[in-house]
């Protein structure tokens, strides 16, 4: 597992309180591992915080599994930071 | 219209002589201090580096942690002290209508700490707004009566009073009114404070309320002391069931005590100094009276706001004689401050449960650290100095002031 997918795997521990178990790449943020839409935001700020990337409002919306995060992330990883 | 009686069936405390309301009463009674120096933050350069702050609270044992994380101290400590009090009043909750069950709430200032860590965070960064989502409802006072109501599913009438030290007698005295008109059955009322933060001491410190008296923590909060020079910050909360005295009585409730006035007013005067005659005091005391339709010579025991302030403790005595007279002299007052220290919004409602104790074991809290009384102060009050003491006690007064000149007063009697 890449560095970027443990951290990404971490903070949705940590803010969703779920088991590392349950973070699968397939596993839905809100259907699968309990969060809302607050919660949701809260994870993207977090990943923008981490990851010093700024994730548009649009691409956002289309990250709704672990999976899909990790990929976002992966793929814009050392580009225009902030 | 025969306006229904109202009774206190349950009572809850997180204070910082006290983690629930049995200790809290058994460390009033011998006259602990809550006071030590402040382990929240580094305090080093400030003025007043202790506090009365909670201890040994674990957040986690009374609300999941997913939960608690996006609720300020201040909500915390409403929740805890609400399991104590509802628990207490032995509420069935599916054999109650809920719908007529409200939460009112008292906070001075709500999620002050919440506020300072996300604007710090943000001050770290490079301008780039990233505000966390549960922010502002962390932050806002009134998340503490909506949290109380999402946990038990209490749907009546539900908001927050916000009169800085007045706050929780506000929303004792709205829920009064709630529940004499009929349109509540019972009423959650309390308050909650958790401003022990840099922004809660450095800012009381800028206004020069607090006691600087860093080399003596215990003894520096001293009501009526000719040396006490200011107040101790304190937090915690407390949470009293108001209950209608036929529905509590219809359910089997143990019964407390009955609330029988409430009387408010305001200073008109200043910001932060009160009215140098006690006028708003005076006023709300006999509003108070008016409403309970009784006597002065009636109130037993005024626990009084007495904050430990060089201005502001005379003033109260001044507005008690000239209310009650020579009867102020048979009376016992005590300022329970001097061993919680100033819970801000939450003062009223850990005073009220203090109160409310006295009249149970007819034992008056003392005014500890009072040693030798100011020479301002007529020396024939009885301010309980030191030690608590026995007495009969039948009806018990409650006061609190705010900045702003907010003044809400509330009286407690033996139910009889």
């Amino acid at each position: 597992m890449s560095e970027i997918a443990q951290k990404v795997k971490s903070i949705i521990v940590e803010k969703l309180g779920v088991e590392e178990s349950e973070v699968t790449p397939e596993a839905s943020f809100t259907n699968d591992l309990g969060a809302d839409s607050l919660d949701t935001v809260e994870l993207i700020m977090e990943f923008e915080k981490e990851f010093n990337q700024s994730i548009p409002d649009d691409e956002a919306e289309k990250i709704l599994t672990v999976g899909q995060a990790i990929d976002f992330l992966e793929k814009n990883a050392g580009q225009a930071g902030k | 219209m025969t306006l229904r009686r109202v009774v206190v069936t349950g009572l809850g405390a997180l204070t910082p002589i006290g983690n629930d309301v049995s200790t809290y009463w058994n460390n009033l009674a011998a006259g602990v201090s809550g006071a030590g120096p402040i382990t929240k933050f580094d305090a080093s350069k400030f003025r007043t580096q202790f506090a009365c702050e909670l201890k040994g609270v674990d957040v986690t044992q009374y609300i999941p942690r997913q939960e608690a994380r996006k609720m300020d101290a201040f909500t915390h400590y409403a929740l805890i002290a609400t399991d104590e009090a509802v628990k207490d009043a032995n509420i069935d909750l599916e054999a109650i209508d809920r719908n007529k069950v409200g939460v009112i709430w008292g906070s001075g200032i709500g999620g002050l700490r919440s506020f300072e860590d996300e604007m710090i965070d943000y001050a770290k960064g490079d301008g780039t707004p990233r505000i966390n989502p549960f922010f502002i409802v962390r932050m806002i006072a009134d998340s503490a009566s909506g949290q109380i109501s999402m946990r038990y599913g209490f749907r009546g009438t539900n908001y927050v009073t916000v009169s800085a030290c007045a706050s929780t007698n506000n929303a004792i005295i709205d829920a009064f009114n709630y529940i004499r008109l009929g349109r509540l059955n019972m009423c959650v009322v309390g308050g909650s404070e958790a401003a022990v933060t840099r922004a809660g001491i450095g800012g009381f410190n800028a206004n020069r309320a607090l006691s600087e008296r860093n080399s003596d923590p215990q003894g520096a909060s001293r009501p009526y002391d000719k040396e006490r020079d200011g107040f101790v910050l304190g937090e915690g909360a407390g949470s009293l069931i108001l209950e209608d005295l036929d529905h509590a009585q219809a359910r089997g409730a143990h019964i407390y005590a009955e609330l029988i006035g409430g009387g408010m007013s305001s200073d008109a005067y200043h910001i932060t100094a009160p009215h140098p005659e006690g006028l708003g005091a005076f006023l709300a005391m006999q509003d108070a009276l008016n409403d309970a339709g009784i006597q002065p010579s009636e109130i037993d025991y005024i626990n009084t706001h007495g904050t430990s302030t060089p201005i502001g403790d005379p003033q109260e005595l001044k507005a008690i004689y000239q209310l009650f007279g020579d009867h102020s002299f048979q009376m016992n007052i005590s300022s329970t401050k001097s061993m919680t220290g100033h819970l801000l919004g939450a003062a009223g409602a850990v005073e009220a449960i203090a109160s409310i104790k006295a009249l149970e074991h007819q034992l008056v809290p003392p005014t500890i650290n009072l040693v030798n009384v100011d020479e301002e102060i007529d020396s024939r009050f009885n301010l309980t100095p030191l030690t608590a003491q026995a007495r009969p006690l039948t009806t018990v007064m409650s006061n609190a002031f705010g900045f702003g000149g907010h003044n809400a007063i509330v009286i407690f009697r033996k139910l009889s």
